[in-house]
This record gives structure tokens, C-alpha cells and sequence, in this order.
């Protein structure tokens, strides 16, 4: 199982929990874990999300691996200039 | 990919200064920009703009125009037929051709193509529209309120509690730990509210493009942009085209900043190509770019931070509330997550805001919602140091944030390069050199994420041994240079053998836009792998021509040569030696790369500023501005530094002088660069940037983006500084002579 930090406005829609735990080896495992666990996440994922992984932050990439040990956390999608 | 990919190595090419490849093509007018394309039967095609700043359109008859001579093709919404498949491309079609209301002062409502430009003004004035005129609000903090007019129903996302207007659009939470225990804990407890104004990207150069649709529904588009594969993939989409049937070619680019990152005219221009069958060209006047293209958002902010008597912080909070015109656009959410980026904080709590507004919809600008962000966040810490009589790099050095620090927005920093920022500031000279009556001197403190993203590089060698390069992203911070500076270094040849262009959609692979910082960093990684696949590739010419093993050949200096004695005695192959037979060993030679190249490292930086405050006028005169940044491995030391300069003037601009003006009927009262004032040369000293060379770890030269990271903390940078010569806390932006006199008569 992997520990996922939620930002404020989804740990809101997660009765108030901080941090989840999803099974996943990878990206793409995670968001489907989270789809599954999580439904009223569902507009969130669609819209889009970043996610970071050790301190480095991935968008799109389904088969970044993820440890158990990986210190995985949510970000709103983000966009540069 | 992109993890720990940096190895230590000793540099030949990269790192040096060599001649840019654009510059003699720029100076002598040779470049071609967005406006330079012609084609044989063109039209020349413009936009009728609403002159309200909110209105129901009830009809628009274009018969008149139609009939009028020279005119070919009238459009409007009710030409674009097809339904978009993405609901932010849906956005941008209501936005650049208005639907059911205009939402903004120059808001396109239809679109003449004429044989000549006189014609078309002519015809845009014969189109009649009838307008409902409906309320309109422009500010972020009254468009919340419930009973503010309303620019949409049904946009609201789950995020947002009950009880405000529907232009709020969406909240964001960020933070950790419990913040009423910490302030229990502080000694001193300062709070703040900021306003800043909205600022446009001023790049030089209008939007334009050309754009030729034939019968077939194959289609050409030439347009000045910071992506092209964007452009597109969003005008594909609002057209109903299969994607592969539109090609679009980037022109030079005249400045982009984060607000060419999206289309305006270009899905006007083939809908007018398409009805009239020529091919149309559309060019912004400087008013249309100040009305209707995408300045940065407005914001208001209010900061709380609480600290001990030894200047440790014990808690803060952000409540960062932005506007970003008439449709969504994530810049408050920005604003919470980069904030407080900078200190590592046991206790946080931020907000961040999305609301819509009567103004043209936000688009990027360098670090999009970020210097704001820190403008608030950095005057806080100032006003603290000042009250705690400390050095206010003391202060940031104290609370700064490091490698294992857990970031404001949520993950624990990996190696970082805050705090070297800052002790270099505190090390030069500036820092320490006196200054004179009414003369004060500022710091501040910025971050950006930076980014990677989708990449595709071609590296071709050519016959007579010299090497092509196609990269997919326009060139707006030197990436032609780079490229090739980095294929030399890896190929082992001179950067003048190696000429790089931007190649159009038809001819490589998907490239993201250029933006987030990312272009050096993402496409840098893949002109590497390019060139090691090349490499790879001539190896084995060498080892078929050598009648060895591959694995028994290595590359130096240019050339494949056996590894060890025991692979034989033969003499080097230079690349142009295969090169030239390449055709009798196997064919053509070209090394290839395509990955989304994820996992950029983020950026830090520290600027000092000493300003002169006239007492008398209000006027602001920077004496002195130094940047410090942690740029990762500088591939070309200009470039660089003209990002920083760069990013510091634009901030000097937002600080003292720029804001989008609306009069009370919502209309905008300063499109144009005599009434909203970018600074110019002789407004400006010496901007001295100091870059810190902390290698990314994440690509293989140690490379980090550097073009957003420079315009974070100059707002604050240069509002702390004019703070301490006026000897009055400024909380509102731009810092204009009108409003610091009247911030220093009321104290």
C-alpha cells in the first residue's frame, strides 16, 4: 500500500483525511486505485492532477514507479508560463 | 525517466558563450515573424469587438458587410458548428468568437476577410449587432460576493462551500499542522492584506498568423506562438479537423511570457479561410492585444504570520483570491502552493481562489500566480524582520527552507538551492553598500516548479558531416543555441557544424508547448539522448567497417575508436569520416528521442533592490538590482542571465507602474503603451545576475529551467525596498508615483 497526502480541498472530500492509502506500483495504478476508493474525487481526476513522488512532480507519465516507501502526495494539475 | 540522470563531467561547449544562431537573422530584418507571411490571393481578415463589458448578444445581422466589395467571408458563432471534445478547448472557442454573451470589452463578436484591409475595417463597421447591455463586475474581492453579476451558471466546482456568487469557480486547500496552536506559540503576530493589479506579458510583438484552407480540409497555419503541436491540436479541435490534416508552422516569436501559450486569432483565421476559400491574414493592433488577448490575473491576498521573539515562525496563513477574467484559469491555487514555498513551516494553512470577472480571460505569465504570491508573503516577512530589529536574510536564512524541509504544498524537498541563494545575497557587496537619504533596500525570496513534459527531438547527420537538428518548440529563451551546444558537447564536434531549427507539426513528433521553464531542461534530455542514439548508431559503422564488435568501439572527441588494445589497432573514424560513407555502411544516420520527460527540479531565487523614493512626487528610481539564482548548469551564461535581467525588469514594470485600468463601465481605459507604461531602458540600471550553478540532478548536464523563477520575487523585492525609504508599509500594486505619495502624506 502506498501513502497518498491529499490537498485540503480533496482530504474535504475524503471525510476529512489527510492521507489515504492506495495499492499501486505505479501512476496509473494510483489514480485508478483512487477513482475506485475515493468516487467524489472523480471530478478532480478528470479535470486533472499532479502528482509528486519523492519530491519530484509528474503529470501524465502511468508507469512512473511508485514504493511503498515513496512519499507520494497530490497537487492541483499545474501550469506554467 | 529524468531521475538522478546528472553525471559530473568536464565541459568543452556548454557553459561558453557562443554567437547565437537568430541574432544576425534579427538585427537585420531577415527574421520572419507572424506577421511577415504572405501567400498569392490572401485576405486580410479582422475582428468586430464588443465595446461592452458584459452583454447578451440578441442578434447580429451581416448582410451589409457581406454585400460590400472586396469582402470574401463573414463569421461568426454561428459558423463554428462543431462541438468541441474538451471543455477547457470549449473556453477558448467561447472566447475567441463570443456566443450567447460578450464578457468582456474587446470580446470578439464576428470576423470580416476582405481583399484589402480597408475594405475589411469598412465591413466591420456595417455589421450591426444588438446588444442587451448587462451588469458587469471587474474586481476579484466584489465579483465573490453574492449578488455580484454573474458571468456563468453551473461552472462552480465541488470545492467551493456554500454562499458566494457563482464566479467562484473554485477553492484550493494547502498546508499542514494546526496553525491556531502555533500563533498561540508566537510572540509577534503580523497581518496583511494586498491588492495587485493586473499586468499584460508585453511582449513586443502582436499576435498574428496566416492561416489557408483548401477544399480538401487540409489545411496550412503560420503563426507566431510559444506551441505550435497546441495550436494545433486546439484549433483541430474547435474545427472539427482531424489533427494530422492541420499543419502549423511557428514563426519567429516576439516575446511570448506564458501569454502565447493559447490560441486567439489563429481558429478565426481558418474559419475564414475555410468560407472563403483564400488564404487569411490576421494581425493584432497593440489595442486589440491589451483588450482581448491574456493579461495575468488581479489578485487580493490576505497574510498572517506569527513568530518568536528570536524571529522563528510558528505559524501563517494565505488566503490568496485571484481573478482571471471571464473563464477559468488556475492562478489562485498557484498562489497558495508557492507563497510560502520558500520557509519550511511547521504550521500552514493557505487558500487559493479561481473567480471570474468581466476581463479578458487570464493567460500565463512567467510563473503564473506566483509573483503575487510572494509579493504578499515577502512584505510580511519584512515588516516581521523589521519589528524584530533583524536582518531580513537573517530572517529567510532562519526559516529558510532546505533538502528534507516539507513544502508548502505538501511534498519534502529534495535537494534545493534556497538557502546558497541566500547567503550569496548576504556575501555580495550590494548587500552591504550604503545608501543615502530616502533610499531604501529590499529582499525577496521566489520558487517556481519548473516543468518537463512531452518531448520529440531528430538529430540527422548529414554527408558532408554536418548535423542537423529539429527541436518542436518555438524559440523564446535561446533553445536553437542550446540545443546545439548540447548536441556538440555530446557528439564531440564544433557547435558552428550543428544547426538547429523548429520544425513544423508535419515533420516530429508531439512537442508541449514551451513554457514552465521547461524547454532547456525537457528538450535539452532529449537532444542528449539524440545525439548518444546517433553516436550509438556510428559506433557500429565504425565496428562493421572495422570487422570488430560494437561493444568494442567507444566515442571520443568526435569519433568512434577502439575501446582497448584488445579490440584492435585501428585509427579513429571521426563523424565526418562516417558521415561521408555512411550510404556504403547501412544508409542514413539519425539518432532520435521522444519521452515526456517528467520529474524537472524546482528553482529558487533572492533578489536585492536599493530604490530612491521622491518625497515630493511619489516617483521611484531603482538604483541597484542584483539577482541570485539557482540556474542549475548554465548551458549558455547569457541566455541565462538575460532571463534573470528579464524577469526582474518585467517585475520592476508590475511594481511601480503597469495595471489594467477599467473605467466605471467596465471598459478598459489604458490599451495602449502610452497610457500603461513598461519600463525602458532608461528607467533601469545594470540588472547584475548571479547565477548559482547547483546541478539538477535530473538531467544528465545537471540542467534546470530558469525563464519563470526570475519574476517571482521581484514585486516584493522592489515594494520592501520602496517600504523602507518611504518609511510606510506599501500593500497595493503597481507602487505608482500617485499612490506612494498618497501612502506617504496619510502616514
Amino acid at each position: 500500500m502506498v501513502a497518498v497526502t491529499l490537498w485540503g480541498s480533496l482530504s474535504e472530500l475524503a471525510e476529512g483525511q489527510r492521507e489515504v492509502e492506495i495499492k499501486a506500483s505505479n501512476l496509473r495504478e494510483l489514480l485508478a486505485g483512487l477513482q475506485a476508493a475515493y468516487p467524489a474525487f472523480a471530478p478532480q481526476l478528470e479535470r486533472g492532477i499532479s502528482v509528486s513522488i519523492d519530491g519530484k512532480i509528474y503529470n501524465d507519465s502511468w508507469f512512473q514507479p511508485i514504493s511503498e516507501t515513496s512519499e507520494v502526495v497530490l497537487l492541483n494539475r499545474l501550469e506554467g508560463g | 525517466m529524468a531521475k538522478d540522470e546528472f553525471e559530473k563531467r568536464e565541459f568543452k561547449i556548454v557553459g561558453t558563450r557562443v554567437p547565437r544562431p537568430d541574432g544576425l537573422d534579427k538585427v537585420t530584418g531577415r527574421a520572419r515573424y507572424g506577421a511577415d507571411m504572405s501567400a498569392p490571393g490572401m485576405l486580410f481578415g479582422y475582428c468586430l469587438r464588443s465595446p461592452h463589458a458584459h452583454a447578451r448578444i440578441k442578434s447580429i445581422d451581416t448582410s451589409e458587410a457581406e454585400a460590400m466589395p472586396g469582402v470574401k467571408a463573414v463569421v461568426t458563432r454561428a459558423d463554428f458548428t462543431h462541438v468541441p471534445a474538451s471543455g477547457g478547448t470549449k473556453d477558448i472557442l467561447d472566447n475567441v468568437m463570443a456566443g450567447e454573451k460578450a464578457l468582456y470589452d474587446g470580446h470578439t463578436v464576428a470576423a470580416v476577410a476582405a481583399n484589402s484591409r480597408s475594405a475589411a475595417k469598412a465591413a466591420l463597421k456595417a455589421i450591426k449587432v444588438d446588444y442587451e447591455v448587462l451588469p458587469h463586475v471587474t474586481d476579484v474581492d466584489e465579483a465573490m460576493k453574492p449578488g455580484a453579476p454573474e458571468l456563468h451558471q453551473g461552472r462552480q466546482q465541488e470545492s467551493v462551500p456554500e454562499g458566494f456568487s457563482q464566479n467562484v469557480l473554485a477553492r484550493s486547500q494547502y498546508g499542514h499542522g494546526d496553525v491556531d496552536a502555533g500563533f498561540a506559540k508566537a510572540d509577534i503576530i503580523v497581518e496583511r492584506s494586498f491588492k495587485t493589479a493586473a499586468t499584460h506579458q508585453g511582449y513586443i510583438e502582436p499576435h498574428a498568423c496566416l492561416a489557408s484552407m483548401g477544399n480538401d480540409n487540409q489545411a496550412d497555419l503560420f503563426c507566431c506562438t510559444q506551441g505550435h503541436f497546441m495550436v494545433r491540436n486546439t484549433c483541430a479541435d474547435i474545427m472539427g479537423m482531424e489533427s494530422g490534416r492541420l499543419r502549423v508552422t511557428a514563426s519567429e516569436i516576439g516575446g511570448g511570457f506564458g501569454g502565447k501559450t493559447t490560441v486567439f486569432l489563429e481558429p478565426v483565421a481558418l474559419m475564414l479561410s475555410k468560407k472563403s476559400g483564400k488564404p487569411v491574414k490576421m494581425t493584432m493592433s497593440r489595442d486589440e492585444v491589451m483588450r482581448a488577448s491574456g493579461p495575468t490575473a488581479s489578485t487580493s491576498i490576505d497574510i498572517k504570520i506569527g513568530v518568536k521573539k528570536d524571529g522563528t515562525v510558528t505559524a501563517a496563513t494565505g488566503d490568496f483570491r485571484y481573478q482571471s477574467g471571464c473563464f477559468y484559469s488556475m492562478n489562485g491555487a498557484l498562489g497558495a502552493m508557492c507563497g510560502f514555498a520558500p520557509y519550511d513551516l511547521e504550521n500552514l494553512k493557505t487558500v487559493g481562489w479561481e473567480v471570474v470577472t468581466n476581463r479578458p480571460k487570464a493567460a500565463a505569465y512567467r510563473a503564473p500566480g506566483a509573483p503575487m504570491a510572494a509579493f504578499a508573503v515577502e512584505s510580511v516577512m519584512d515588516e516581521i524582520a523589521k519589528e524584530l530589529g533583524m536582518d531580513p536574510i537573517d530572517l529567510r536564512l532562519l526559516n529558510g527552507a532546505e533538502e528534507g524541509t516539507k513544502a508548502a504544498y505538501g511534498p519534502t524537498y529534495p535537494a534545493i538551492g534556497l538557502k546558497a541563494t541566500l547567503k550569496a545575497a548576504k556575501a555580495h557587496p550590494h548587500w552591504s553598500a550604503p545608501l543615502g537619504e530616502n533610499q531604501g533596500r529590499g529582499v525577496g525570496c521566489g520558487f517556481w516548479f519548473n516543468f518537463g513534459g512531452n518531448t520529440s527531438v531528430s538529430l540527422m547527420i548529414n554527408p558532408d558531416g554536418t548535423v542537423n537538428l529539429s527541436e518542436g518548440n518555438p524559440d523564446i529563451g535561446g533553445s536553437r543555441a542550446s540545443m546545439s551546444m548540447m548536441a556538440a558537447e555530446e557528439l564531440g564536434i564544433p557547435y558552428e557544424q550543428i544547426r538547429t531549427i523548429v520544425a513544423d507539426t508535419a515533420s516530429l513528433g508531439e512537442n508541449d508547448v514551451t513554457d514552465g521553464s521547461r524547454v532547456t531542461f525537457a528538450v535539452g534530455l532529449a537532444t542528449i539522448k539524440a545525439a548518444r542514439h546517433a553516436i550509438e548508431i556510428m559506433k557500429g559503422r565504425a565496428a562493421a567497417t572495422w570487422g570488430i564488435d560494437a561493444d568494442a568501439v567507444e566515442w571520443v572527441d568526435g569519433a568512434a575508436q577502439p575501446a582497448g588494445p584488445n579490440a584492435g589497432k585501428f585509427p579513429p573514424l571521426t563523424l565526418k569520416d562516417i558521415a561521408a560513407t555512411m550510404s556504403k555502411t547501412g544508409g542514413p544516420i539519425s539518432g532520435h528521442h521522444e519521452a515526456n520527460a517528467e520529474g524537472a527540479g524546482v528553482s529558487f531565487g533572492t533578489h536585492i533592490c536599493d530604490t530612491e523614493v521622491d518625497p515630493e512626487t511619489g516617483a521611484v528610481k531603482i538604483l541597484r538590482y542584483t539577482v541570485f539564482q539557482d540556474a542549475g548548469k548554465a548551458v549558455h551564461p547569457d541566455y541565462v542571465e538575460g532571463q534573470l535581467q528579464g524577469g526582474a525588469v518585467q517585475g520592476i514594470g508590475w511594481a511601480l507602474n503597469e495595471e489594467y485600468i477599467y473605467g466605471e463601465d467596465g471598459t478598459l481605459q489604458n490599451a495602449g503603451y502610452l497610457d500603461y507604461r513598461i519600463p525602458v531602458a532608461s528607467d533601469l540600471p545594470m540588472i547584475e545576475p548571479v547565477i548559482l550553478e547547483i546541478p539538477n540532478p535530473g538531467h544528465p548536464y545537471g540542467v534546470r529551467g530558469v525563464g519563470e523563477t526570475g519574476i517571482v520575487p521581484p514585486l516584493a523585492t522592489i515594494a520592501n525596498a520602496v517600504s523602507r525609504a518611504a518609511g510606510v508599509r506599501m500593500t497595493s500594486l503597481p507602487m505608482s508615483p500617485p499612490k506612494l505619495l498618497a501612502a506617504i502624506k496619510a502616514n
